[in-house]
């Protein structure tokens, strides 16, 4: 039983009318997500903005504040004040709805994410389809941003997205079955609970398609093809201005924490860890996902368009359905082997597996590089 | 077959950033730190030595916007510079006055820092033009000066 639960249930007994009892849980909780969604972004944005000033050999901001922590809120009363234009031949509702449902999605997420083991606001028995149903629905938004906007440029970079989206949400999928197969549950805290050593040990390929899969959805560097500035000047949100941009900032940086925090809950076995608390090891592990990003961030050249869908369909893609049914037979032989009492074999056949199936996979089906571009 | 792509570029790309993460910052950050410039840069300022200057006006003469203003009175068998001003806010530096002196009573000199907060404030007086330890003249294209100073290469460096 949750945190909410127990909340609910202090007051039925406390004399509240039975429809507040359901209706005051429900509104704290939605303002702890809240409060942690907007905490975690902040987190994010400074250490995305510094990060990458360090990574580029330059201090980052440093002005507004003590190490330059205040200049997210600086940024957010600018942009507070800045004007809201909305162009003549906008579609009015959607371009106005846009930004909401960019963010909402991110919110909406949070409700299954366990951060310790009775910390979340529901404990969904289908968390993960949850999950992958609420994700895709960014791509909606961005799809509305750009088409609702009348430009090209956006319509271009929503196209981009949506065609992007369907590309790379079948690995993820297929990723995140292997994790199914093995945990046995659905639900997020029972596949953190079924985490005896991290899942990122015994699915190293799986971690690696999924990693990749998530990069794309969240349009971060070697994927951010709809808000290429070379190309079309950062794509589906050109036309929005003030506090619908900032929106759709959060929304980019929300769905960042929520994936850090899948990815976590996913493969590095959530909330669990020696010494410090729980939420706080889930709180570290978050980080050090987005860690990763900023570094690839900092590193990667961005793709075209060809080697984006070809890298989701002609490697990420067989490279999963192996995965899957290697973990499946994995499974299967468990009974024999002693799965959850010695795991460490089948660690190291899987990262032996993941290393040869990666470089075959780069030499027999991957091959768009050496500027050939095949259609 | 050569045993290539297969993740090898990424992860050299990725320590190569890594290292970069270990690295000072290069950035100067200007008002707080400068960076020390070489006696041989030529600045956007004058330097105007009084003892040097017969008030011959030729500086004023020269000047294509009319930015220096001189009033000299006649004492004994030279003149006296009363005022000798000069409107920074309209001088576009391009040194004519300094090439037009016949007595080498003026030089360019090597700061760069012009800016006032005040309109009144850029238009230099007498005692402002005076050499003092801030305001030296450039050893650029000026042999005299330029023999003075110590030897060295770079234009622009970091203490």
């Amino acid at each position: 039983m949750g945190l909410l639960a127990h909340f609910q249930k202090w007051l039925t007994e406390n004399g509240v009318p039975h429809w507040a009892s359901y209706v005051v849980p429900a509104l704290a909780g939605i303002i702890v997500a809240l409060l942690f969604l907007f905490a975690m972004i902040i987190v994010f944005i400074y250490l995305e903005r510094r990060g990458l000033g360090r990574f580029q050999i330059r201090p980052g901001p440093n002005r507004a504040g003590p190490f330059g922590i205040l200049q997210a809120f600086a940024d957010f009363i600018k942009v507070l004040t800045k004007e809201d234009i909305t162009p003549t031949a906008a579609d009015m509702p959607v371009h106005f709805l846009a930004p909401v449902v960019a963010f909402f999605s991110a919110i909406m997420i949070l409700a299954v994410i366990p951060i310790q083991r009775n910390a979340f606001i529901t404990n969904l028995n289908i968390g993960i389809l949850y999950v992958s149903a609420i994700s895709s629905l960014g791509v909606i938004a961005i799809f509305m941003a750009g088409f609702g906007s009348c430009n090209k440029y956006s319509l271009i970079a929503a196209m981009r997205g949506v065609a992007q989206l369907i590309s790379y949400e079948v690995p993820v999928l297929l990723a995140i079955a292997g994790v199914l197969l093995i945990s046995g549950s659905l639900a997020m805290r029972d596949i953190v609970s079924s985490q005896n050593i991290p899942f990122i040990l015994l699915q190293p390929l799986g971690f690696l398609i999924f990693f990749a899969g998530v990069a794309s959805e969240l349009n971060r560097s070697p994927f951010d093809l709809m808000e290429a500035e070379s190309e079309i000047i950062t794509g589906y949100h050109i036309e929005y201005s003030g506090m619908k941009f900032a929106l759709f900032y959060l929304g980019e940086y929300g769905h960042m924490v929520v994936a850090s925090a899948v990815m976590t809950t996913l493969y590095l076995s959530g909330w669990k860890g020696p010494v410090l608390p729980a939420a706080l090891w889930f709180i570290i592990k978050m980080i050090l996902v987005f860690l990763v990003f900023l570094w690839l961030r900092a590193t990667m050249p961005r793709i075209r368009v060809d080697q984006l869908m070809s890298l989701a369909w002609k490697f990420l893609l067989p490279l999963g359905l192996l995965n899957l049914f290697i973990t499946a037979a994995e499974v299967l032989w468990q009974d024999n082997m002693g799965w959850k009492q010695f795991p460490w074999p089948f660690v190291f056949l899987n990262l032996g597996l993941a290393a040869i199936f990666i470089i075959i996979g780069s030499k027999l089906l991957f091959k768009t590089g050496g500027g050939r571009v095949e259609v | 077959m050569k045993f290539e792509r297969y993740g090898r570029g990424m992860a050299k790309g990725m320590a190569l950033t890594f290292k970069h993460l270990l690295r000072h910052p290069i950035t100067t950050q200007y008002p707080e730190q400068k960076l020390t410039v070489s006696r041989r840069f030529r600045g956007y300022e004058l330097v105007w030595y009084e003892d040097k200057c017969t008030g011959c006006a030729t500086c004023a003469k020269s000047c294509p916007q009319g930015n220096i203003e001189i009033v000299t009175v006649e004492e004994g068998d030279h003149y006296k510079v009363l005022k000798f001003e000069v409107d920074t806010g309209r001088c576009m530096a391009c040194g004519l006055c300094v090439e037009a002196c016949p007595y080498q009573a003026l030089y360019m000199g090597r700061g760069y820092e012009r800016a006032r907060y005040r309109r009144r404030e850029v238009v230099l007086t007498k005692e402002d033009l005076k050499p003092s330890p801030e305001r030296q003249p450039s050893g650029y294209a000026n042999p005299e000066v330029e023999a003075q100073l110590p030897e060295q290469t770079l234009l622009v460096y970091r203490k």
